[in-house]
C-alpha cells in the first residue's frame, strides 16, 4: 500500500458504500481519483452535462437539484453523487452546486463500474432506491428467525393418538409412557373433512380433539369421572390447529388469539405433532405470551399497571432478537387488547353484567395491529340498539371510565382528541354509529374526515364482534362508490409530508430548512398509513393492518405495478426505524417517543430512510391524481 | 543569472526568454529537453495553464548543509488534479540524514540506503516537470535545492518560474493594508503555513509531511486560491515569480 494514498483511502473507507470495500479495492480507487475544488456557490455539475465520473465529497457540502430547480438533496462529507447519471445515459439529471467551499474526489467511470461488478454491497447502494431498500428489509428478515422458521422445526416426535372410545385411564397411561403432555383424539371420518386423513394402513380417520395434562386434572379427576370414561366424551367441539409450514411466529399468535397452550400441527390434514407453549418459549426466550397470560391473571387494575415495565422489557427483547415491525406491532397490539379485555372483565365483575349487549371497539394503531411502545388509547363503545341512555348510560360510562383510567395507568395515555368511550359521542348504539359512518362518507367536511381517518381503522376487542363487522361492511360497501369522499380523504392524506432526508446532524426539509429532530410517526409512518388507507377504502378492503391492506390493493389496478411493493418496504423501514429509536430511548433511559435525532441515525439507515421518504413523497403526489374531485361536486378543495 | 526579484513585474515575461536562452546553451540532454519545453507565455490564463505541484522533503532548510530526501509531484489544472499521474521518489541524500528529519518525514535509514541517487531519477523528474508551470508552497526550498543538487551533478543549474502558494497567501495576509493594520494593532500575523492556509479555504487537514501528499495539498490550495481571489482568466505572469 502506498502511504501517500492512505489519507484518501482512509477517508473513503469511513463512508458507505466504500466502507464495505476491501483494502485492495480501496487502494485501487484512491490511486485513480482526480481532485477538484469548488468555491461556495459554484456549479459542480450542470444539467445535461456529460458525466463520466462519480463524485465523492471529501470536504464541504453540496446541494443537488431536480430538473425543475427544486432542491433534491443536500450532501456532506463522504456522500456521493452523479451515480444515477453513470448508471444511465451519462447526462447529468440532477445538477449540483457547492453549498460550502468543497473538495471533490472524482472517481473515473471504469473504476466505478469495476466496483459495481466486484462488490454487491456497492452495487446495491448506487442502484435506485428500491433494490437498496429491499436489500435492507431482506437482510433484516434473514436475521429474523422466528418469522421464517417453520413450526415443524419445533416438533420432536409424532403425537400420541388414541381413538375416541379409548378410556381416559388408557389414554393417561399412553401419555405417561410417551412422556408427552397431550393426546390427540381420533374418530371415524365425520362432519369435518378438514381434519380427515388416512393412516399408514390406509384407514381413514378424523382428528376430533385434543386432551391435555390439565384436562385430565380439571375435567377428569376434579370432576370425579370414572377412569373408564371414553376420551371422546371429554373433548370439546372446538379444535384449533396449525399447518406445519406456518411460522413459529404464527403459532405464537395463534396461541395468543385462542388462549391455548397446545396446538396440534398438521401436514395438510395429517397430524404430525403437537407444539406446546414451552416449545415456543424455549425457542424464543422473550415472551409476550407470558406477559399476556400474566395480564389475564391480574385481579385488579393496580396489578395490571404494575406490568407496564414488563411490556417495555418484552418490546426491547423482541426487537433485540430480530422481530420485524409486523411482529412487534401485532405483539404490542395483542398486549394492548389483553389489557383492555382484562380491564373490561374486571369492570364487569365490579359493575355487574351489562344491561344490554355491547362491543368495545378499538381504533387507530391497535385496530391496525401496528402499535408501538409509544401509544395513546383510541376506543369507543358500540351498544345494542336496545340501549336507552336514560337507564343504561350510567353503566357504560362507568365501564368506559374504568377501562380508560386503567389503560392510562398501564401507560396508554388518554387520547388528546378525546376519541375514547368516555366521550358520550363515542358511546352510542349501533344504529347511531351507522348513521355517523354514512354521514362522514356522504358529507366529507374537514372534521368528519378527521373522524374517518381515526374510526375507519376499527376492530373489536371485547363483546359483540358482529357490531364492528357490520360497520366494517358498511365502509367497505359505501366508500368505493363515493368518489368525493375518496378525493377528500386523498387530500387529507397529504397534510403531512416527509422531509427530504438528512444532512449532517439535521433533518433536511424540501425547502432547504433544517431541523434538529424529526417525528418519524408524523412525517413517515402516519402519512404512509393514511395513504394506504385511502387506497384500501377505494378498493373496498376490509383489512385493517397496512400490510394486509396492501395485499388487497395489490389485487386491484389502483397502483402501478411494483408500487405496492415499494410502499411495503417503505412502511417496514420507517416502522423499524421508529421502533429502533424507541429502543435507543429506552436503553438510554429517556422516555421513548416518536422523534429521532439525526446524530443517532447510522449512515446506512440515513440512506434507507431517505429512500423511504422518497417513495412516500412520490406516492403522495400520485394520490391527488388517482382520486380527483368529481366534476359535478363543484367543490374547491 | 538575473536577480529576478529586482525586476519590475512587467518584465516577468522574461521567463520564456530565459528558458529559451538556457535551452540553446544546455550541454546535458535532459536539461536541454526541459528548457526546450519552455513554459506557458505570461499572458496565458491560469485556467488554461498545465500545472504541476511539486514538493521536496529535505534534511533541513539550509541549501548548503542539507539535502533532498524525497520528491513528490502531481500534474494538474485548475479543474482537476490527476492523482493517477502522480510521481514520487525517495532519493539517497548526499549528506547524512538527521534523526529529526527521519521522524518528520517517516522515511527510514533503510529506505534511504536502498534509494537511488538523485542523478538516476533526474531524467524522469525533469520530463514530468517539462512544459508545465511548477506550483510550490514556499519557493525558497524547491527551487534552490533542485538548483544546487542539479548543479552538483550536471554542472549546470536549474531555474524555472514557479507559482508560490505561500506568497499568494502572503500577498493577502502579510502585505495588504489589513495585514499592516493588524501588525499596527499588534495582532499576531496570520499563519501562511500550508495547513493553516488550507484551513482558510475549507480544505481538510492532511497529515503531512510527505512529499506527494504535500504536493497534492499545494495543488488543492492553488485551486482554492484562484477560485476565491482571482479570475480563471488571470494571466500566469501575474502569479508566478
Amino acid at each position: 500500500m502506498e502511504v501517500e494514498l492512505l489519507e484518501i483511502r482512509q477517508h473513503m473507507g469511513r463512508f458507505p458504500p466504500f466502507d464495505g470495500l476491501s483494502d485492495d479495492l480501496l487502494d485501487d480507487i484512491a490511486s485513480q481519483v482526480e481532485v477538484g475544488y469548488f468555491k461556495t456557490g459554484t456549479d459542480i455539475l450542470t444539467l445535461d452535462q456529460e458525466l463520466h465520473e462519480l463524485c465523492y465529497i471529501r470536504s464541504g457540502a453540496v446541494e443537488v437539484y431536480r430538473r425543475n430547480g427544486d432542491l433534491y438533496n443536500r450532501l456532506g462529507e463522504g456522500d456521493i453523487f452523479g451515480h444515477f447519471s453513470l448508471l444511465r445515459n451519462h447526462r447529468v439529471r440532477f445538477p449540483a452546486r457547492a453549498l460550502e467551499d468543497t473538495l471533490i474526489y472524482f472517481i473515473p467511470e471504469p473504476a466505478f463500474h469495476h466496483l459495481c461488478d466486484t462488490d454487491e454491497h456497492f452495487a446495491d447502494f448506487v442502484e435506485l432506491g428500491r433494490p437498496r431498500m429491499e436489500a435492507a428489509v431482506e437482510q433484516h428478515k434473514k436475521a429474523n428467525d422466528m418469522m421464517i422458521t417453520r413450526v415443524r422445526k419445533l416438533l420432536t416426535r409424532y403425537p400420541v393418538m388414541v381413538e375416541a372410545t379409548t378410556t381416559v385411564q388408557e389414554a393417561a397411561r399412553q401419555i405417561g409412557e410417551a412422556q408427552a403432555s397431550a393426546v390427540l383424539v381420533l374418530d371415524a371420518p365425520g362432519d369435518n373433512p378438514r381434519y380427515t386423513f388416512t393412516d399408514s394402513e390406509d384407514r381413514p380417520w378424523q382428528v376430533c380433539g385434543i386432551l391435555t395434562d390439565s384436562d385430565f386434572r380439571t375435567r377428569v379427576v376434579a370432576e370425579g369421572l370414572s377412569p373408564d370414561t371414553p376420551v371422546g366424551e371429554l373433548i370439546g367441539n372446538r379444535l384449533i390447529t396449525i399447518q406445519s409450514d406456518e411460522s413459529v411466529h404464527e403459532a405464537m399468535l395463534c396461541m395468543l388469539r385462542n388462549n391455548v397452550h397446545h396446538l396440534p400441527v398438521l401436514h395438510r390434514r395429517r397430524p404430525v405433532g403437537i407444539v406446546h407453549l414451552s416449545d415456543i418459549i424455549r425457542y424464543e426466550t422473550h415472551s409476550s405470551l407470558y406477559l399476556v397470560s400474566n395480564i389475564f391473571n391480574q385481579s385488579s387494575a393496580a396489578g395490571l399497571a404494575k406490568l407496564a415495565p414488563d411490556v417495555r422489557a418484552a418490546f426491547v427483547r423482541m426487537v433485540g432478537e430480530g422481530a420485524n415491525s409486523q411482529m412487534a406491532g401485532s405483539a404490542l397490539s395483542t398486549i394492548g387488547r389483553s389489557f383492555t379485555r382484562r380491564l373490561l372483565e374486571l369492570a364487569e365483575q365490579e359493575l355487574g353484567p351489562p344491561p344490554v349487549p355491547y362491543c368495545f371497539m378499538v381504533n387507530g394503531s391497535m385496530a391496525r395491529n401496528e402499535q408501538t411502545i409509544v401509544t395513546d388509547q383510541d376506543n369507543a363503545l358500540i351498544l345494542s340498539d336496545d340501549f336507552d341512555a336514560k337507564y343504561h348510560d350510567a353503566y357504560f360510562l362507568a365501564l368506559a371510565e374504568r377501562v380508560s383510567d386503567g389503560l392510562a395507568a398501564c401507560g396508554y395515555t388518554y387520547c388528546k382528541g378525546d376519541v375514547m368511550a368516555t366521550n358520550s359521542q363515542w358511546r352510542q348504539p349501533l344504529s347511531v354509529w351507522k348513521h355517523y359512518f354514512s354521514d362522514w362518507i356522504d358529507n366529507p367536511t374537514p372534521e368528519r374526515l378527521l373522524h374517518s381517518s381515526i374510526f375507519f381503522d376499527l376492530d373489536s376487542t371485547y363483546g359483540e364482534e358482529a357490531y364492528v363487522e357490520q360497520l366494517q361492511d358498511l365502509v367497505a360497501q359505501k366508500a368505493p362508490a363515493s368518489p368525493l369522499f375518496l378525493a377528500a380523504m386523498a387530500r387529507n392524506a397529504l397534510n403531512r409530508t416527509p422531509p427530504l432526508g438528512f444532512f449532517r446532524t439535521f433533518v433536511m426539509e424540501k425547502d432547504g430548512k433544517q431541523n434538529n429532530t424529526i417525528n418519524l410517526k408524523r412525517r413517515g409512518t402516519a402519512p404512509l398509513v393514511d395513504l394506504i388507507r385511502v387506497h384500501a377504502l377505494a378498493c373496498g378492503s376490509r383489512a385493517q393492518n397496512s400490510f394486509e391492506r396492501l395485499d388487497d390493493i395489490g389485487q386491484t389496478q389502483l397502483l402501478a405495478p411494483g408500487v405496492g411493493e415499494k410502499l411495503r418496504y417503505a412502511m417496514e423501514l420507517l416502522s423499524m426505524a421508529r421502533i429502533r429509536h424507541q429502543i435507543i430511548d429506552i436503553q438510554q433511559e429517556r422516555t421513548p417517543d416518536n422523534d429521532i435525532e439525526p446524530e443517532n441515525v447510522e449512515d446506512s439507515e440515513r440512506h434507507h430512510l431517505k429512500d423511504a421518504f422518497q417513495v412516500l413523497s412520490n406516492a403522495q403526489k400520485f394520490l391527488k391524481y388517482r382520486y380527483p374531485i368529481p366534476a359535478r361536486a363543484g367543490r374547491s378543495r | 543569472m538575473l536577480p529576478r526579484h529586482l525586476l519590475p513585474r512587467s518584465s516577468a515575461a522574461d521567463w520564456p526568454t530565459y528558458l529559451e536562452h538556457r535551452a540553446a546553451e544546455a550541454r546535458q540532454p535532459e536539461l536541454a529537453r526541459f528548457f526546450t519545453a519552455g513554459c506557458p507565455e505570461p499572458d496565458t490564463p491560469i485556467a488554461e495553464a498545465p500545472l504541476v505541484a511539486l514538493d521536496l522533503e529535505t534534511t533541513g532548510l539550509d541549501v548548503r548543509r542539507h539535502a533532498i530526501v524525497s520528491i513528490g509531484l502531481v500534474p494538474f489544472t485548475l479543474r482537476r488534479i490527476r492523482l493517477a499521474e502522480r510521481r514520487y521518489w525517495v532519493v539517497r541524500p548526499s549528506r547524512p540524514l538527521s534523526t529529526q528529519s527521519i521522524t518528520m518525514h517517516r522515511i527510514t535509514h533503510s529506505e534511504i540506503a536502498e534509494a537511488p541517487d538523485l542523478a538516476e531519477v533526474l531524467p524522469e523528474l525533469l520530463d514530468a516537470l517539462a512544459g508545465r508551470l511548477v506550483v510550490v508552497h514556499f519557493r525558497h526550498i524547491e527551487r534552490p535545492f533542485l538548483n544546487e543538487a542539479i548543479k552538483a551533478r550536471l554542472g549546470e543549474g536549474l531555474r524555472f518560474p514557479v507559482i508560490d502558494t505561500m506568497s499568494l497567501e502572503a500577498r493577502r495576509h502579510r502585505l495588504s493594508t489589513w495585514a499592516r493594520f493588524r501588525r499596527w494593532m499588534r495582532r499576531p500575523p496570520v499563519s501562511i503555513r500550508l495547513n493553516d492556509s488550507r484551513g482558510r479555504y475549507g480544505l481538510p487537514a492532511y497529515q503531512g509531511h510527505h512529499a506527494l501528499l504535500d504536493a497534492l495539498a499545494t495543488a488543492e490550495l492553488l485551486q482554492a486560491q484562484i477560485a476565491t481571489h482571482y479570475l480563471p482568466q488571470t494571466p500566469v505572469g501575474e502569479l508566478w515569480s
